[in-house]
Parts: C-alpha cells; structure tokens; sequence
C-alpha cells in the first residue's frame, strides 16, 4: 500500500495559479467537479463554440475526464469508469487549452500540438490508471448528464469526485512522463536504447 | 448425433461474458500480483496496486473491471456429431445481448461510419472451426479497443526472417506505450495469408496467461521476445518500469514461399477470456 500522504491533494476546478506546483510525475488525488467528454462530445463542444455560442459548463479552470462510462447498477452514482486513450481528443485538445481548460485526464501519448498549448496557456494533463474503472468509479460520488444525452456513453457529464487517484504525466513545462519513465528506467538499468536490430545494411561487395 | 439447445448455448455464453467482464484472466492477475511486488518505480508499483484492488472491487460489486467491456469475440468449435436446435449464430448473439444487457456493461458497437450503436453490443465477432467428437466448445473473449487500435499487420519478406518478425514484434509493443493499459498480452500470429495471420494472432490471446507453446522451438522465441519487451522499459502504464508485457504468444501457419505475414494483436493486461464445454 502507498501511504496517502505521498500524494498532493488538488482541487477541480483546477486554478491556473496551481499548476506551477504540479510536476511530471507527481502523484496526486483529485477531488471536486470535472466533466466527462469522449470523441463525439469534443466534436460538439468545438461546433458550438465556433457558432460563438456559450459551452455547456464553464471551460475556464475546467478539468476534463476523457471517460465513456457503463451503466450505473442500483444506487451507484456510475458504472465502471475507467480511462479511454487520449490521443484521439488531441485534434480537439488545443482549441479547448487556449479557452480556458486546465486540466485533462486520460491515459496514452498526446502529440506535440496539446504539449505546445498546455506550455503556452497553462494546462496539466494526468493520467488515471486504465483498467482500473472499478476503483475509479468509487471515487466520483455525483454522476449527471449535462448535455448530449443521444450520446450514450459519450454524453457530456458533470461528476463530483472525492480523492480520485491521478499521475502527473505532462506538466506546464512540457515535461513527460511517458518519455522519461522509460527512459530513465533503461538508464538505471544500463540499457541505453531499444535495439531493435535488422537494420538495413547493404551487403558488403 | 447429439443435440443442444440453442437455449443451452444462449445461456453459457451469457454466463460467459458476464463472468469474463467482472475479472481478470486467472493467470494474468497472478501475473500482475507477482509484477507487484517486483517492481521498484513508484508510479509503476503504485498503478499495478490499483489494477490488484480494482480486480478485488469488480468482483466484490459485480461491476465490469474496465468500462470498455469490449467487442464479443467468440471462438467456437463445433464437434461434427452435434446438432443445434435452431440457430447456433442467433443463439451466440443473443448470449451476447442478455449478458451486455443483464451484466449493466457498456455497449461499445456501432457503424464505422454512421455511427449509429446497434444498442445491444451485438453484433459478436465469431470464428466456427469444425472438429471431431460431439462437443460444443464456446470461448468467449470481450475484447476492449484502447489495446485493439494499438495492434498492427506486416507482410515482411521471407529474408526479413525470424529477426524482422522480432523486429516488428518489439516495435509494436513499443509504439502501443501506455495507450494499450499495459502491461500487455501480446498475440502474435506469422504466416499463413493476410486474413489468417490477424486471426491467428487473435487466437494466440485465448492462450492462457503463462502458458507456452507446446512447440519447443517457438515456445523459445515467446520466451526471448518478451524478455526483449520487458528490456524497452515502458513499464506498468507506461510510466517506466520492469513490467512492460506479461505474456507473449504465438501461432505460426504454414504460408507461402513468396511471404512471410506476421500480425501483432495487443491486449490489455486483464486479458479476459473463458470458455466452456457443451
């Protein structure tokens, strides 16, 4: 067991005064409001906000979960509620940065253009364990659906979460987990690099 | 000639994928248990606890041990001497409709391009295999795509050999990183053609976690190939660490002297599937 006070309690929604104090690799727990968006849901939320129209919840300080929950059984506030791969929001991911959001959860790379809008505008991306969507659905207490009900599992929800558990993979200073880890795992290891071998060498003539 | 019911075949393969949603594959949990209490990274550590306690909370709830409760994948070999009152493929499907309906689990199963969700998961994947003998053995795998979309195909050259085939092996576990929940399962299929090399590589993840190859030779390479993975350092969740795979498994067909397929399908670390006898 990791003894709880190895981990930085933080608050949602996340101010930006606050992320200077998150570092990659930090591990954290997260309690407060965040709100659920998968793929459909992000390609909504960009329409309306290029209509100029208002989004559904505040983006400003917003902590976003790329979740697409199963079904609550009883009186559960939600189902199983894992993490789902974050790449597949990047296209959406900058735009959402610049207006306001500071921080994303998921699990899995960003590219370059999320990395480069979290430094420039100030936004931390943490991931929770992928798998573990029993554990983590014992921590969100409060489940609603906001907007996109059609959606299914990809509908925009309003959670309320308690000591939800999170790694700090990409701070505000561009600096990754994902990368790092491996790396200076090989190091300590004495592997320097993955040698995959089977180049293609031209045959000595 | 003996006779099942479709009713019988509906029913085990509910129970199937109810049970197989709620827990891990036996051997992958003891894998990960004993991945615990190896590691020394503390994020790595910290992430294989979790995935020990979510295992414990699924079964103690009832609740699916991952949300993506996956697609329905469903291997059947159906004994020559057996025949199925009514529709032996509905029966599947409807196994599948009752288990995603009755265990609350999500359904994930939509058109490619539509996007419109069938609303009952269905439908399921199912390969048939004709055998000997009048059993009915249904194994059913829900199979979850953050890891699905982390899988890859190669027609490498009869040159490229054993070292091309590890090559790409180790490439793809590496280019899946943290995307695929390791640490991962990997099925690799080689040879055969381009439709039967993804399948075999598919039924290489219906071995159980830990199992070799009955085969000496490639139960080497499994052997070697993993070793090699768990060298790139990737580690629990991608956060770096020891533990980047916890299994390799390979199905080899024989295939043409012109080519040399080989297929990479990537599991998640709960690797879930069960079967059953009829």
């Amino acid at each position: 067991m990791t003894p709880k006070h190895h981990f930085k309690h933080v608050q949602a929604p996340l101010d930006k005064s606050a992320l200077k104090d998150l570092k990659s690799g930090d591990r954290v727990l997260l309690s407060g409001t965040i709100y659920t968006l998968r793929d459909a849901g992000h390609k909504r939320l960009l329409e309306l906000l290029e209509q100029g129209e208002a989004p559904p919840f505040p983006l400003e300080n917003a902590v976003i979960y790329y979740v697409g929950p199963s079904p609550a059984v009883g009186d559960r506030a939600i189902g199983s509620a894992g993490p789902t791969t974050s790449s597949r929001m990047d296209p959406y991911t900058p735009q959402l940065i610049v207006q306001g959001l500071s921080g994303m959860i998921g699990k899995g790379y960003r590219d370059h253009c999320v990395v480069d809008a979290m430094k420039e505008y100030g936004a931390v991306y943490f991931a929770a364990t992928g798998g573990a969507g029993a554990l983590l659905s014992k921590t969100i207490l409060e489940s609603k659906v906001l907007a996109w009900e059609d959606l299914g599992p990809e509908a925009l929800r309003q959670l309320v979460v308690k000591d939800m558990p999170l790694t700090v993979i990409i701070d505000t200073d561009g600096r990754d987990l994902y990368l790092e880890g491996p790396r200076t795992w090989r190091e300590s290891h004495g592997i320097l690099d993955p040698s995959l071998g089977n180049e293609a060498e031209c045959p000595t003539l | 000639m003996r006779t099942i019911s479709g009713e019988a075949v509906t029913q085990a393969v509910k129970q199937l994928f109810l049970s197989a949603c709620r827990m891990p594959e036996h051997g992958a949990l003891a894998a990960i248990e004993s991945a615990h209490k190896k590691e020394t990274s503390a994020p790595a550590k910290e992430a294989l606890r979790q995935l020990v306690e979510n295992a414990r909370i699924a079964r103690q709830t009832g609740m699916p041990y991952c949300q993506d409760t996956g697609m329905a994948v469903v291997f059947v070999e159906l004994g020559q001497d057996v025949r199925i009152e009514g529709s032996l493929p509905e029966a599947i499907q409807e196994g599948v409709r009752r288990a995603y309906e009755e265990g609350y689990f999500r359904k994930s199963v939509r058109d490619p391009l539509t996007g419109q969700n069938t609303g009952d998961n269905t439908p399921a994947v199912i390969h048939y295999d004709v055998v000997p003998g009048d059993k009915l053995r249904i194994f059913a795998a829900p199979k979850g795509f953050g890891s699905e979309n982390m899988s890859r195909i190669a027609m490498l050259r009869p040159a490229d050999g054993i070292s091309g085939a590890r090559k790409f092996v180790i490439e793809t576990a590496q280019k899946a990183g943290p995307n695929a929940c390791p640490p991962l399962v990997i099925g690799v299929g080689i040879g055969g053609t381009f439709d039967q090399v993804a399948l075999a590589a598919k039924r290489a993840l219906t071995r159980d976690v830990g199992v070799p190859h009955a085969d000496p030779f490639y139960a080497k390479l499994e052997e070697e190939w993993l070793l090699e993975i768990n060298r790139l350092g990737v580690g629990p969740q991608g956060m770096g660490g020891r533990t980047t795979a916890l299994s390799l498994a390979i199905e080899a067909l024989p295939t043409h002297i012109a080519g040399l397929p080989v297929a990479c399908n990537i599991n998640c670390h709960v690797a879930r599937h069960m079967r059953e006898v009829l």
